[in-house]
């Protein structure tokens, strides 16, 4: 039977009320500024850009904000906003040689030109929590050194004097945009390398932690990890040429990779390649690692049948957007759907039951 | 055009009103926030790939005198994109030179002043590598 059902909605705005109390949380506790996210908790908002898919630190704090700290309901909250932009267009590729590096090290080479540059990091610390952050207090300047102006170059380019490396060649393709047209396969590199920036933090890092772990190894070590800003640059139709329209701080993460050879390409070091918007280390080194795995195909690889080399398992089930999307569509109200399974239930015991009665008989 | 889209929000229109005021003009196009695809390079050189929006804010103005300025900056501050316009067109001017004095000089030496505060903290994490003495002998 259908029962057509309205209602609910004193009860939505009432709850929509509580919620709005509740992420304030306690009144006697100063309330949290924009700014003070954006400055205070920027590894959460770039995070939130990254996966959001839209540079914009102000709004992926506010976004923050109003998600009560819940990184993929902020997520979620850029991708809707993003939808109601209209898109000026395209900037240029960036050029991440180009880049003012605030951390560049390479895992490969201890003496690259440019050295070996920590920047603001986690690594070597002792993982301690530290108590005077829960007090108020004065954060000490931080050294500086006198600073070269130059630009650092590739950690690859310099490898590639032996041509041992495999290189990436120049090309014009317009890319292909997921956010345009429909995620299809098969998926060319460009493609892949859309969904990855955008995809989840933890399902990149578990993915890219399986091919460490032998589903699809494929020996990567950190041959260059930069972190830094860079310009960017767009063709203005109404002047006729590019001019810089801003900067955007990125990571960006380049594997290098053991490779025996294949039927197609010769023994050499293959390339998995990492870029995210913001300070994003772990996803950019993620990323890298999935995006070698899923270059089996290319690189003439036998397909060992891991998670990370299926391109459509690891391509449709990425985004987090879509995945709580769908996932969490099922607590919202299905009495219909689950009165005909109850129903079809009952008809089954129903008939399961007379069948008994019947062997019984017999 | 590239000074003034990076600018820090405010700072153009501070520096541009401290040294005059602004003139009359009529839009071309009132400012107007969207975004731009970013993209980036495989590798680093290789093929270009999508990496992700940013927002940016667009508008064109004409002075009365007739120069036209356009301008395309990071962000959603309409009234930086107005600025910004303001002075690009006031560049075709004859108040050029004053205005590369008062505005865009400032506004480079202050964001070269930034750059380099964060490259000289960069350089302090260098890493100074060092070999022990081998014991071999």
């Amino acid at each position: 039977m259908y029962v057509a059902v309205k209602g609910g909605e004193r009860a939505i705005e009432n709850a929509h009320a509580w919620l709005a109390e509740e992420r304030r949380g306690n009144t006697d506790v100063a309330e949290l500024s924009i700014a003070q996210i954006r400055e205070q908790l920027s590894l959460a908002v770039n995070r939130v850009m990254a996966e959001g898919s839209l540079y914009d630190p102000d709004l992926a704090a506010l976004a923050i904000k109003q998600a009560q700290g819940d990184l993929i309901e902020a997520i979620f909250l850029i991708r809707a906003y993003r939808t109601t932009l209209p898109r000026f267009g395209a900037s240029e590729p960036v050029d991440t040689g180009m880049m003012a590096c605030d951390r560049r090290i390479s895992a490969t080479f201890k003496d690259l030109p440019g050295g070996q540059v920590l920047g603001p990091t986690f690594d070597y610390t002792h993982r301690l929590l530290d108590f005077k952050l829960a007090a108020d207090g004065e954060v000490p300047k931080a050294p500086s050194r006198d600073a070269g102006t130059a630009t650092v170059p590739h950690v690859t380019e310099f490898l590639n004097r032996e041509g041992l490396i495999e290189e990436a060649p120049h090309d014009d393709t317009p890319p292909p945009d997921l956010t345009r047209e429909p995620l299809e396969m098969p998926a060319d590199r460009a493609l892949r390398l859309q969904a990855l920036t955008r995809a989840d933090e933890g399902f990149t890092l578990g993915l890219a932690y399986s091919t460490q772990r032998g589903y699809g190894r494929n020996h990567a070590f950190v041959g260059e990890l930069r972190i830094g800003s860079v310009p960017v640059e767009m063709d203005i139709p109404e002047l006729g040429f590019a001019v810089e329209i801003g900067e955007v701080i990125l990571t960006e993460c380049e594997t290098v990779n053991q490779f025996t050879g294949s039927k197609t390409e010769p023994p050499q070091f293959t390339r998995g390649y990492g870029l995210v918007f913001g300070q994003t280390e772990r996803k950019a080194i993620s990323m890298a690692l999935v995006d070698r795995a899923l270059r089996w195909e290319e690189l003439g690889e036998d397909n060992v049948g891991a998670p990370a080399q299926d391109t459509e398992f690891v391509l449709y089930h990425a985004d987090n957007i879509q995945a709580t999307g769908f996932l969490e569509h099922i607590k919202l109200p299905h009495y219909v759907d689950f009165q005909s399974e109850l129903e079809l239930v009952r008809k089954l015991r129903r008939e399961a039951g007379a069948q008994q009665v019947q062997e019984a008989a017999e | 055009m590239g000074l003034l889209a990076k600018a820090p929000e405010g700072r153009v229109a501070a520096l541009l009103d401290a040294e005059i005021s602004r003139p009359a003009f009529t839009w071309l196009r009132a400012p107007e926030i969207g975004s731009t695809m970013v993209r980036a390079r495989a590798g680093a050189t290789g093929a270009p790939f999508n990496l992700g929006e940013m927002t940016i804010t667009r508008c064109a103005l004409t002075l009365e005198t007739g120069e036209v300025g356009h301008s395309y900056i990071q962000g959603r501050s309409k009234a930086d994109a107005e600025v910004a316009a303001l002075v690009d067109a006031l560049m075709q001017t004859a108040m050029a030179s004053r205005l590369r004095e008062a505005v865009l000089e400032p506004l480079e030496a202050g964001m070269a002043t930034m750059k380099a505060a964060r490259a000289a903290k960069a350089a302090a994490t260098k890493v100074d590598f060092f070999t022990m003495t081998r014991g071999e002998d």
